[in-house]
């Protein structure tokens, strides 16, 4: 650690709590189950994703994907993609306009840069991945494009790739951080209190590569308007990431840059980043002077969207006779490509999960010539669960102890290696509450069993940090009572509309269908991206900056007018509620947003504030956590297995909207049930071609595959958040592969530590 | 008719041909390529945008849409194939602006987030409803030469299980259905099954 980050974490260690937000107690629209503002826009099929936008004289783009790993483009044949009907041109690296490298994603925002892969792409002949765009085929209709570009006929050079991820273990290198954060913690002699534990465990755990999978394939439309100023529809979780990558590509200003995305069909991360398909839209804009649709195929995705990292991953726990942890070991290794730099931060759970007299957590990471690895819902949350909580199951049934109480006697009372307080942490009470709604019972293994199905139980810990960022919210308030809150956010199904109006019209103290919220374009301030589960607490700190300004200009305005019943109160003393400021002490004294603007003669009163930074988060340790609970049945005969029961129990501060939040958790934990049985990304080590780039073959969840998923909160307020809440689009898949495949050891007695877990691996 | 073959020797299907489509009670006259699948035709010739795409392959559903009260995956059919057919999609499942009864469920019972396979799922349990009620049996009826079935949790999820929800909102949306078979508000029993 540098000295300055060293005084700078005193200094904020120092620092006095903000005050707890007012708002955490209240029971007005905030924590009430509302249905979604934004329903009925979704069942009538009136909610406008990006490719469903009309313009006029659009074309339409397809691209050309390169089908080796790595070398140089000898020959491209053109000629009969560009007689093909329709065809408008065709951009290759041979008559592109020369492009600005792309500045890529950073963690510490230092470079503003949001690019998922930082090549020159058609900028020369040169090829990084199977799959890369090395042309784009623009036509009159999608039909045209897309058939003219099955015409290209490409002659390559191949050169030396490196591919196998288990081939090239031995060369990788620790990062010098992950995410901002040490890639390597040690803390006593872990290896050595393993060796002389009195009941330990050590495995290897590896999971594959994953893609997201939204159901909505990225999609893009870019028009030049006449003022020369770029309009980008485009299916992003971040507007402002798009407009500064685009700008900073094509040699513009990021405000000559609109993205606009109201709805997006599901991100996951696949979304958060900006890829080739948004740049080459605009490009194909800019060639052609028309706005230009690139709706990418279902293989198109797969091909230069990124997933999730392949890992192997070694745990190792040691524990003293009455299971007390006396070493923790994790470490282990993650693909990444030398054109991103994002070593998936599987280790950061266990940061925070346990208490351990000794610890070693170390990540290295292996450059792969492939399409860069991105974040996938709880980017190393996901898979760092399944091998710790794996590893907390085999410990458990070595000592011949329910997992419940394992867990629960090696519960920290601080941080266990970063030894700061817990902002709020209430997992064992989560544990309580879930064992009692799931009749949890530790029962030995293969002992349930109902004709050829083997029946099991399986319990994992969710965890996900806390993370918030500053964002920038924009409120009028108006004379005729209502307001407009705006801010540039997200909504991909979290329900964002529906919490913010919910936080707003208690802000205010105003009837909710008196407000409305503007999101979802780059022309409304820059609130935050959607990833990290950080947009909704982000969002609402905005919210409670720009409202607070607000709210203080109509108390000077009122303070001012000797009639007014708030003339000789102080800004302290008086509270936001029926529709105005009221004395704290006398609900009586007041006056109405109305009448205090219709006193002064005002139409509205308007303020932007940016709310401050999340100095919290470096004081605190800060996160989210969950005990997942599940059942499922494994046939003896076919290896198949069902998950047939769930509850979800969580502590992850105040729930804002049960209905949303319920969904959110059940979300999470359905992409788990795939990532424990069925999902896989088949990648050709031979080739580095992905093999399976359809929802036929790469297969995610269906209805028959989900059970009734029970969800239980604590909804216990953190008091160091916006709102007592924390963010829940993610928790719900950690924990889940864990919590699967430790229920199937329960149900065969057979421990599998490489997911997906098919038929085959219980065979 | 102007077909052209172009140097690779395959058919640009450089041709248009007139065609009328009635979709959601309204004709549309279009001058379209024989190639359109019904989901690009109604995506990206009519702009009714509702039907969505998500594999183009007949795997996701998120573009299935009603022919004659029958639901079927657009994007695996031709346009031309649906003259004189009566086609329903999403914007066509509300009456006079009032929501159908699934419509209203869906929003109840949150069985949906991001909304992009929405329309697919209430067009497919549109006509699923329908299939049901017309004693069609499913992989999971017990008796399949019965002419009635029980409407069980455990038959939604098989029926709908062609429609895929990455937000993962299938209990929501087995919630939906269920109260909009039963055309009243009930607290939904789930029941533990395995398929």
């Amino acid at each position: 650690m540098s000295i300055i980050s060293k005084i700078m974490e005193t200094v904020v260690q120092a620092m006095p709590d903000k005050k707890p937000d007012r708002l955490i107690h209240q029971k007005k629209y905030i924590g009430q189950a509302i249905n979604r503002v934004d329903g009925q826009l979704k069942v009538t099929g009136e909610a406008k994703f990006s490719a469903e936008y009309e313009l006029d004289n659009i074309c339409y783009a397809a691209l050309a994907y390169s089908s080796i790993a790595k070398g140089k483009i000898k020959k491209l044949n053109l000629s009969a993609a560009q007689n093909a009907e329709g065809v408008i041109t065709i951009i290759t690296h041979e008559n592109s306009l020369k492009l600005n490298k792309p500045v890529l994603f950073d963690p510490s925002g230092r470079s503003r840069g949001s690019a998922a892969m930082d090549i020159d792409i058609l900028k020369d002949e040169n090829i990084y991945w199977n799959g890369q765009p090395i042309a784009i085929v623009v036509a009159d209709t999608q039909e045209q494009a897309e058939h003219a570009a099955t015409l290209i006929a490409v002659e390559y050079k191949e050169g030396k790739s490196t591919l196998s991820f288990d081939a090239n273990k031995s060369k990788a290198k620790t990062p010098s951080k992950v995410m901002m954060e040490p890639a390597e913690i040690k803390i006593g002699d872990a290896e050595k209190e393993l060796k002389h534990a009195a009941h330990s465990t050590d495995n290897f755990y590896h999971t594959p590569r994953y893609n997201h999978n939204a159901i909505e394939p990225h999609a893009t439309i870019a028009a030049f308007k006449e003022d020369g100023r770029l309009v980008v529809f485009d299916s992003t979780q971040g507007l402002y990431g798009v407009t500064r990558t685009v700008a900073g590509v094509f040699s513009m200003k990021p405000d000559e840059v609109q993205a606009v995305a109201p709805f997006v069909g599901g991100g996951f991360g696949g979304k958060g980043s900006v890829w080739f398909n948004t740049m080459l839209c605009v490009l194909a804009a800019k060639q052609t002077g028309r706005p230009v649709k690139l709706n990418l195929s279902r293989e198109g995705v797969f091909r230069i969207i990124g997933g999730c990292t392949p890992s192997e991953q070694r745990v190792a726990i040691g524990a003293d006779e009455n299971g007390k942890f006396v070493s923790i070991v994790h470490s282990g290794i993650t693909a990444t490509t030398e054109h991103n730099n994002f070593p998936e931060q599987f280790s950061f759970p266990i940061r925070h999960l346990y208490a351990s007299k000794s610890f070693y957590i170390g990540q290295k990471a292996l450059n792969l010539d492939t399409v860069a690895n991105t974040f996938m819902r709880a980017p190393g949350e996901s898979i760092g669960t399944f091998a710790i909580e794996s590893a907390i199951d085999e410990l458990a049934y070595k000592m011949n102890m329910d997992p419940v109480e394992l867990r629960r006697i090696n519960e920290p009372a601080k941080d266990p290696t970063k030894e700061t307080e817990f902002s709020s942490r209430h997992l064992i009470e989560a544990y309580q509450r879930g064992a009692k709604k799931f009749r949890w019972k530790h029962l030995p293994p293969k002992s349930q069993r109902d004709g050829e199905w083997l029946i099991g139980q399986g319990i994992a810990t969710a965890f996900y940090p806390v993370y918030r960022f500053p964002a920038t919210v924009k409120i009028s308030l108006f004379a005729d009572g209502t307001a407009i809150v705006k801010a540039a956010a997200h909504e991909m199904g979290m329900g964002t509309a529906t919490v913010q109006l919910q936080h707003s019209a208690d802000r205010f103290g105003l009837p909710i269908e008196k407000v409305s919220f503007q999101y979802g374009n780059s022309d409304l301030p820059e609130a935050s991206f959607a990833g990290g589960s950080n947009q909704t607490v982000s969002v609402a700190a905005g919210i409670s900056s720009a409202a607070e300004k607000v709210l203080e200009e109509f108390f000077k305005l009122a303070s001012k007018n000797k009639n007014s019943p708030l003339h000789n109160l102080k800004f302290e003393d008086v509270e936001a509620k029926n529709g105005g400021l009221f004395s704290k002490n006398d609900s009586t004294k007041g006056e109405t947003y109305i009448d205090i603007l219709k006193e002064a003669g005002k139409g509205f009163i308007e303020a932007e504030a940016t709310s401050d930074m999340p100095l919290e988060i470096q004081k605190y340790s800060m996160g989210s956590q969950g005990a997942q609970f599940c059942e499922v049945r494994v046939n003896e005969v076919t290896g198949e297995v069902r998950v047939i029961r769930w509850v979800g129990s969580f502590d992850t501060g105040r729930i804002l909207n049960p209905k949303t939040a319920t969904s959110q958790f059940r979300g999470g934990i359905v992409m788990g049930i795939g990532m424990a049985l069925t999902e896989e990304t088949f990648f050709d080590e031979r080739n580095g071609r992905i093999m399976n780039p359809s929802l036929a073959e790469y297969h995610v969840p269906v209805n028959a595959d989900v059970p009734n998923i029970e969800i239980i909160y604590n909804d216990i307020p953190d008091e160091h958040t916006p709102l007592g809440a924390h963010g829940i689009g993610e928790i719900g898949i950690t924990g889940t592969a864990a919590a699967i495949a430790n229920a199937i050891f329960n149900a065969t007695g057979k421990r599998i530590r490489s997911l997906p877990v098919t038929l085959d691996k219980l065979l | 008719m102007n077909i052209k073959q172009n140097p690779s020797g395959l058919q640009a299907n450089g041709f248009t041909l007139p065609l009328s489509l009635s979709i959601n009670g309204k004709q549309y006259d279009l001058n379209i390529e024989p190639r359109v699948s019904l989901l690009d035709a109604l995506r990206e010739y009519i702009g009714l945008t509702g039907t969505k795409k998500g594999c183009n392959q007949g795997a996701c559903g998120a573009c299935t849409v009603l022919v004659d009260g029958e639901r079927i995956n657009s994007c695996m059919t031709l346009a031309v194939q649906y003259q004189g057919k009566e086609i329903t999609t999403v914007e066509g499942l509300a009456e006079d602006g009032n929501l159908s009864a699934l419509q209203q469920a869906f929003i109840e019972h949150d069985g949906f987030q991001c909304g992009y396979c929405t329309p697919g799922q209430l067009c497919s349990a549109t006509a699923m409803i329908e299939e049901f009620k017309n004693g069609m049996p499913s992989a999971v009826s017990p008796d399949v030469a019965s002419e009635e079935f029980e409407f069980s949790e455990k038959e939604i999820k098989e029926r709908m299980s062609g429609n895929l929800c990455r937000c993962g909102a299938y209990v929501g949306i087995v919630e939906a259905i269920q109260e909009a078979f039963s055309n009243k508000e009930t607290t939904v029993a789930h029941e533990t099954f395995y398929l």
